[in-house]
């Protein structure tokens, strides 16, 4: 299904991308927000990967991830690409778009309820697609056992025959991750999937996911505001703060070294469970609104390191250290 | 009235709904001005269980005496209901849900003082602005509906609201799980900086371990309506006895950690 060329800059021991998202700019129609709500995003995820995407609310995480499937707010105006596997999302017509959501691209969203017809048995929703693009049905009820088998639904074949209600939300989250995995997508996108779910669903939901990337090289791109979360289980991670990446490298080096104040602030404030961690430090203010467009740098109105110049100039995504920081300071080395 | 008890005492509380026991036989004690975290999954009963203490559900077993007087008894007479709401005050998980759209901040606040309180109108004018200075809201916030504020200021409208009969202990249900982590630190610090100042009793409703941590003094594991496990937050997390603590706190995610471990796949 790789149509792309690796760019000349990629060692050639790396994988392929699956997912490329080119300078992505999206914006509402003119009155409904004063400022893009993506600014020239671009990320990457290799097959066998699992990339990050953390950010608080307004950030614009959520509607990256969804331009991953041609899901874009309605009235929305766009420039730059969205590649999956070389082709670009953006400007396919209906029925590629629907053949890109049935084969190449899975979605797990974070309430489980939202995404199955509560009405009809979980064996339809399974093999819906599967039946769809052409496979007996016979044979795709018995390979819809075997995907809940592989999420540890005890009784698969029982399962089948049962209604979402009869599952709780951990349990229902598992069978969303089977229907995602029914045509073994490239690229799995998964928007806060264990946000709803309690910790030990959480542990058990992340390690079916860890272990079917690692079975199947299903590259994973995965949203959340749980920076613990993404440090555990995330190979490279960026940050995203009003609609921009501010900083994007290895998960080691973002959480030893971060180099935009944001992320840093980030990681200060995050609760952590060790015995004698810091208390948690706020970020004074609060994430910016789509009704605000302020000038220069967006996090300079919360960050105790701006100067006069951030207000001014946008700072530009740049390399600093082995990933990109977009700050007027990030050379500096900050000391939050 | 028990004499010289000081504090919120529960003792065996238990609530049936139907054949399931959602609370079964839960005690602890809340010292004045401490902090309590009570902590377990959905199902666990924690909800339930500070329900009750609000008097938000009616216990089926057990007894909840706060400094001494009992409120498990159904109140006599509306003074000793409005005098019980005074003692216990909640806050919701839910800013968007715990608020009146229809009803400025000033107004919301305003309601409660001329429910509890003696204070006439330019008595309750300023109190309603001492109570928003202390959470850190203005004028501005003063005058906004609910949908005029973002999350964590709805959060922060809810908690002066609680604040304004002056309560003893505060029940705060899931208070900062819906908030963005910059706003949530934001609240965890407001909320340590009121428990300073006005000595008052925290009872934390929550799932998670890492802002027990920083929260609490003292932490109650419940499961499936039982306590598990209690005791200092330091020893809990950091010497579990019970397994289920045990497995709780390993299905917390951070550096190096391994799902697979904790749910024993392979």
């Amino acid at each position: 299904m790789n149509h792309s060329t690796p760019p000349p800059s990629a060692r050639p021991s790396a994988p392929p991308p699956v997912l490329e998202i080119d300078g992505l700019e999206l914006r509402l129609p003119a009155g409904r927000a004063a400022r893009p709500i993506l600014d020239g995003v671009s990320l990457t995820v290799r097959a066998g990967e699992t990339v990050g995407l953390v950010g608080e609310s307004g950030s614009g995480k959520s509607v990256a991830c969804r331009s991953v499937l041609g899901l874009l707010p309605k009235g929305s105006l766009t420039a730059g690409q969205v590649r999956v596997n070389g082709a670009d999302v953006l400007t396919m017509d209906r029925a590629r778009l629907a053949a890109l959501r049935a084969r190449e691209v899975a979605m797990v969203f974070q309430d489980p309820r939202a995404s199955v017809n509560p009405l009809r048995r979980v064996g339809d929703f399974l093999t819906e697609g599967l039946r769809a693009s052409g496979t007996p049905a016979a044979e795709a009820t018995a390979r819809a056992g075997e995907l809940l088998a592989a999420v540890g639904i005890r009784d698969p074949r029982g399962a089948l025959r049962r209604h979402p209600h009869q599952f709780s939300g951990g349990m229902l989250q598992r069978v969303v991750i089977a229907a995602a995995l029914a045509a073994e997508p490239a690229l799995l996108v998964a928007d806060e999937p264990t946000t709803a779910l309690d910790v030990t669903t959480q542990a058990e939901v992340i390690s079916i996911l860890a272990r079917l990337r690692a079975e199947r090289g299903t590259g994973m791109l995965f949203v959340t505001h749980d920076l613990e979360l993404a440090s555990a289980i995330c190979d490279r991670v960026y940050v995203m703060y009003a609609g921009r990446i501010v900083e994007t490298r290895s998960t080691g080096e973002l959480f030893d070294r971060p180099r935009h104040p944001y992320t840093a602030g980030l990681l200060a404030c995050t609760p952590r469970i060790e015995a004698g961690a810091p208390a948690p430090r706020p970020i004074p203010g609060r994430p910016v609104s789509l009704a605000e467009a302020p000038p220069g740098c967006a996090f300079a109105a919360r960050c105790a390191h701006a100067v006069a110049r951030c207000t001014e100039e946008t700072p530009a995504l740049a390399r600093h250290g082995e990933g990109l920081a977009a700050c007027h300071r990030a050379d500096e080395g900050i000391q939050l | 009235m028990t004499a010289g008890e000081k504090g919120l005492v529960v003792e065996g509380l238990c609530k049936r709904y139907g054949d399931h026991t959602a609370v079964d036989g839960v005690s602890f004690v809340l010292p004045p001005g401490g902090s309590l975290a009570i902590v377990g999954e959905s199902g666990s009963g924690k909800t339930t269980t500070v329900r009750m203490l609000v008097g938000l559900e009616r216990a089926d077993g057990g007894t909840v005496r706060l400094d001494g007087h009992d409120r498990s008894a159904r109140p006599r007479g509306r003074e000793e209901r409005l005098a019980r709401a005074r003692a216990v005050q909640m806050v919701f998980q839910d800013p968007y849900l715990s608020l009146d759209p229809r009803i400025t901040v000033r107004g919301c606040l305003d309601e409660v003082l001329r429910l509890h309180t003696a204070l006439d109108a330019a008595g309750r004018a300023a109190r309603v602005a001492d109570l928003l200075d202390r959470v850190g809201l203005g004028a501005r916030e003063a005058d906004a509906l609910p949908r005029g504020l973002s999350g964590g200021q709805r959060q922060r409208v809810a908690i002066a609201r609680a604040l304004a009969v002056e309560p003893r202990v505060l029940v705060l249900d899931e208070a900062v799980a819906a908030l963005d982590v910059s706003i949530q630190a934001q609240i965890l610090d407001l909320l340590r900086e009121i428990r300073r100042e006005a000595g008052i009793g925290y009872l934390f409703v929550t799932h998670d371990l890492a802002v027990v941590r920083h929260v609490a003094d003292d932490v109650l594991v419940l499961r499936s309506g039982t306590v598990v496990e209690s005791g200092p937050v330091d020893r809990v997390l950091g010497s579990p006895e019970h397994p289920y603590t045990r497995l709780l706190l390993s299905s917390v995610p951070r550096r190096g950690w391994d799902p697979a471990e904790v749910t024993g796949r392979g």
